[in-house]
């Protein structure tokens, strides 16, 4: 789950980071109350998407009225595809160098690493890709933390300039808590300011938090948004469901990643496109493969859908009822093509034959199938034709 | 006996639930020697025939146990491994999924001072067919013979072992390690076991975006290879940010893509199946050239 910029930058502040003075604003009015005192100001669009700066999302505000007018041409404006609702307004800093100071999880080396570079401000993968020697590296012990030797280490290690080497590491060692503390996939100060004065104030923050841990941090989880995009998703979810929607026309459900992923793979091999990924996971019965189409089918670019499941402790002759069930109840706009294959699959396409779907052997043929279906209901004169 | 697990292996299940039960019912079938379970407060009792300990440490003092396999709830779980670590387990496989990663950073870090392998978690588990299997894997799709298989997803594990041995191509042991992002065994480490196993003459290596894994245990085989083997990865048609399904099957930035696993395949010489289907024959030749 992703923190929003002033969600970040409270939990921060809370840790005894320098932030700016900032408030968040919904509206035009809050934004200009918002900057009185602390003005001149960013306001800053909080979406869940980079680029927001170069997407216009950000502008400088000299007075409390500059402010209200930037929040109006801000709120409401469409980033990547997300509405703005919200923006920060925070004292604008000032701007003598830009440092990186990022935390995330090194999956090879199955530790925390932590990142320090004195090339701040731009995508830290560019910088990794481009010149990796300037970026300095740490991996913690996780039953350790980061220890302030290794922040000291990392300091001198990034090329930082003398005076600023220790309160770097300080402001490290606490980033590092808030690692922790709030269970992140990412936690990241970029750029990390250098003022005139020598002081260092964070100018982004960006928090990404393990799902897996949201019941341990019921703070974090209190801040959930869901965006319209991701409703479907979210009810998915709620179901026990993984849905990712994509942007091609042919259905997929399936059970366990990688076989769905495959299946996707397999209908882009077919010369298609998969208009999801909906993997149902273990145990698929009746009601959860009705769920499941519905799912896919509350997609209106769904042209086909295809059912991959191959039955290990999930039996093939109770998804083929279940499914028999679900379309005699409520039968699909659209093609179904299904792919039983393991425990009592035999059994599975028996009952299945006969039902309006088409049934293959094979997650190629299959794949094959629903394409050719796919493609004949957006052309239906090609069809008839062949 | 292959890697890991064999015939002398004896399992211990950590977390005796309807999950638990049911599938310790489904490895005894199978053959694999299943002594007990264990769960806090029901020590001395007995649950659908399998005496029951309230920890670890007494079930391995009791029977001798040297695996365990876990099902215990995401909150408990790295506790759970943690505890068979302290016993001293062999091998240790976890089935639960969705455990935090801090979590697993923390027990990972335990792990490399032990000498504990474990397997997952969100994982199948691992069979050595006709021996031993310790996971939830269905052993019929399973049969014996030369081919090593390492996966990183579950059903598609099911779906090439079964391809594999309705072609005749038995194997010897298969390890589903799990879509997490931190695991016990890293496909490097599994591809490194089966490459010494002489019970192994060719190794499957399934593997999926996410991570750089893949790129890694192909290196170990341009290094160390001493057989042939066959890769397949899954999700060439995903896009990058979105995460499909697994925690650790999300292509962020460059890193984790198709391309460049597939190109680490093909540059260490090791062809990679197009879609699951064409494994049977690319090990088949692989067998061939190896013979």
């Amino acid at each position: 789950m992703k923190l929003h910029e002033y969600q970040a930058k409270a939990l921060l502040d809370r840790a005894g980071i320098p932030v700016p003075p900032g408030m968040v604003a919904a509206t035009p009015d809050e934004a200009e109350a918002a900057a009185r005192g602390i003005a001149p100001v960013a306001v800053k669009a909080q979406v869940h998407v980079g680029g927001r700066g170069k997407a216009g999302g950000i502008k400088l505000a000299r007075t409390p009225e500059e402010a209200r007018d930037a929040a109006r041409a801000i709120l409401g404006m469409d980033i990547k595809g997300l509405r703005v609702e919200k923006v920060y307004v925070e004292r604008a800093a000032q701007v003598e160098s830009e440092l990186y100071l990022g935390i995330t999880i090194d999956r090879d080396r199955r530790r925390p690493v932590v990142m320090l570079s004195t090339v701040g401000g731009v995508d830290i993968e560019e910088v990794a890709a481009r010149s990796p020697e300037k970026i300095a590296r740490g991996w913690p012990d996780p039953r350790l933390g980061l220890l302030p030797f290794e922040a000291r280490r990392l300091s001198f290690e990034a090329g930082v300039p003398k005076e600023l080497a220790m309160p770097v590491a300080v402001i490290a060692e606490k980033l590092y808590r808030v690692f922790t503390e709030t269970d992140a996939m990412l936690l990241e100060i970029n750029p990390l300011f250098v003022q005139p004065d020598g002081t260092l104030v964070a100018g982004d923050a960006k928090l990404d938090v393990d799902d897996n841990a949201l019941y341990r941090r019921p703070e974090l989880a209190a801040w959930k948004e869901t965006t319209p995009d991701e409703l479907v998703e979210e009810r998915a979810r709620e179901l026990g469901f993984s849905y990712v929607q994509l942007d091609g026309d042919v259905g997929i459900i399936g059970n366990g990643a990688g076989l769905v992923m495959s299946t996707l793979d397999a209908v882009r091999n077919a010369g298609g496109r998969a208009a999801n990924f909906l993997d149902v996971g273990g145990g698929a019965k009746e009601a959860v493969v009705k769920a499941a189409l519905e799912i896919v089918l509350s997609n209106p670019r769904v042209r086909c859908v295809l059912i991959n499941i191959f039955g290990g402790i999930t039996r093939g002759d109770e998804v083929a009822k279940g499914i028999i069930d679900v379309i005699r109840e409520h039968p699909p706009r659209v093609p179904l093509v299904i792919r039983l294959s393991g425990t009592e699959a035999e059994e599975g396409r028996r009952i299945l034959k006969g039902a309006p779907l088409v049934s293959r052997q094979t997650m190629d043929e299959a794949a094959v199938e629903a394409v050719r279906l796919a493609r004949a209901s957006r052309e239906p004169a090609a069809a008839k034709r062949s | 006996m292959s890697i890991l697990l064999g015939a002398s292996t004896t399992v211990v299940v950590q977390g005796m639930g309807r999950e638990g039960r049911f599938h310790a019912a489904r490895m005894k079938e199978y053959g694999t020697k299943v002594i007990g379970g264990v769960g806090p407060g029901t020590g001395g009792t007995e649950r659908d025939g399998f005496p029951m300990f309230d920890t670890v440490a007494a079930a391995v003092d009791a029977t001798g146990a040297n695996a365990s396999l876990i099902f215990v709830p995401a909150p408990g779980a790295a506790d759970a491994i943690l505890e068979a670590v302290d016993s001293e387990l062999g091998l240790v496989v976890c089935i639960t999924e969705g455990i935090p990663v801090h979590d697993m950073l923390r027990v990972a870090a335990v792990l490399a001072e032990t000498s504990t392998t474990l397997i997952g978690p969100n994982c199948p588990g691992a069979i050595t067919p006709g021996q031993c299997k310790i996971g939830i894997m269905p052993g019929e799709n399973f049969s014996p013979g030369p081919v090593g298989f390492v996966s990183r997803s579950g059903t598609l594990t099911y779906e090439i072992a079964d391809a594999l041995t309705r072609e005749g191509l038995g194997q010897s042991t298969c390890i589903g390690i799990g879509g997490d992002p931190v695991i016990g065994l890293p496909t490097p480490d599994a591809v490194r076991l089966l490459n010494e196993d002489p019970a192994t003459s060719v190794i499957v290596i399934v593997g999926e975006i996410g991570g750089s894994a893949e790129e890694r245990a192909a290196e170990y085989m341009r290094a160390f290879g001493k057989k042939p083997a066959v890769a397949f990865i899954a999700g060439r048609s995903a896009p990058p940010g979105k995460r499909m399904g697994h925690a650790g099957a999300i292509v962020s930035g460059n890193q984790g893509t198709a391309e460049s696993k597939v190109r680490a395949f093909e540059e260490t010489g090791i062809p990679v199946a197009n879609a699951p289907s064409e494994i049977p024959k690319l090990v088949r030749e692989a067998l061939g050239s190896a013979a």
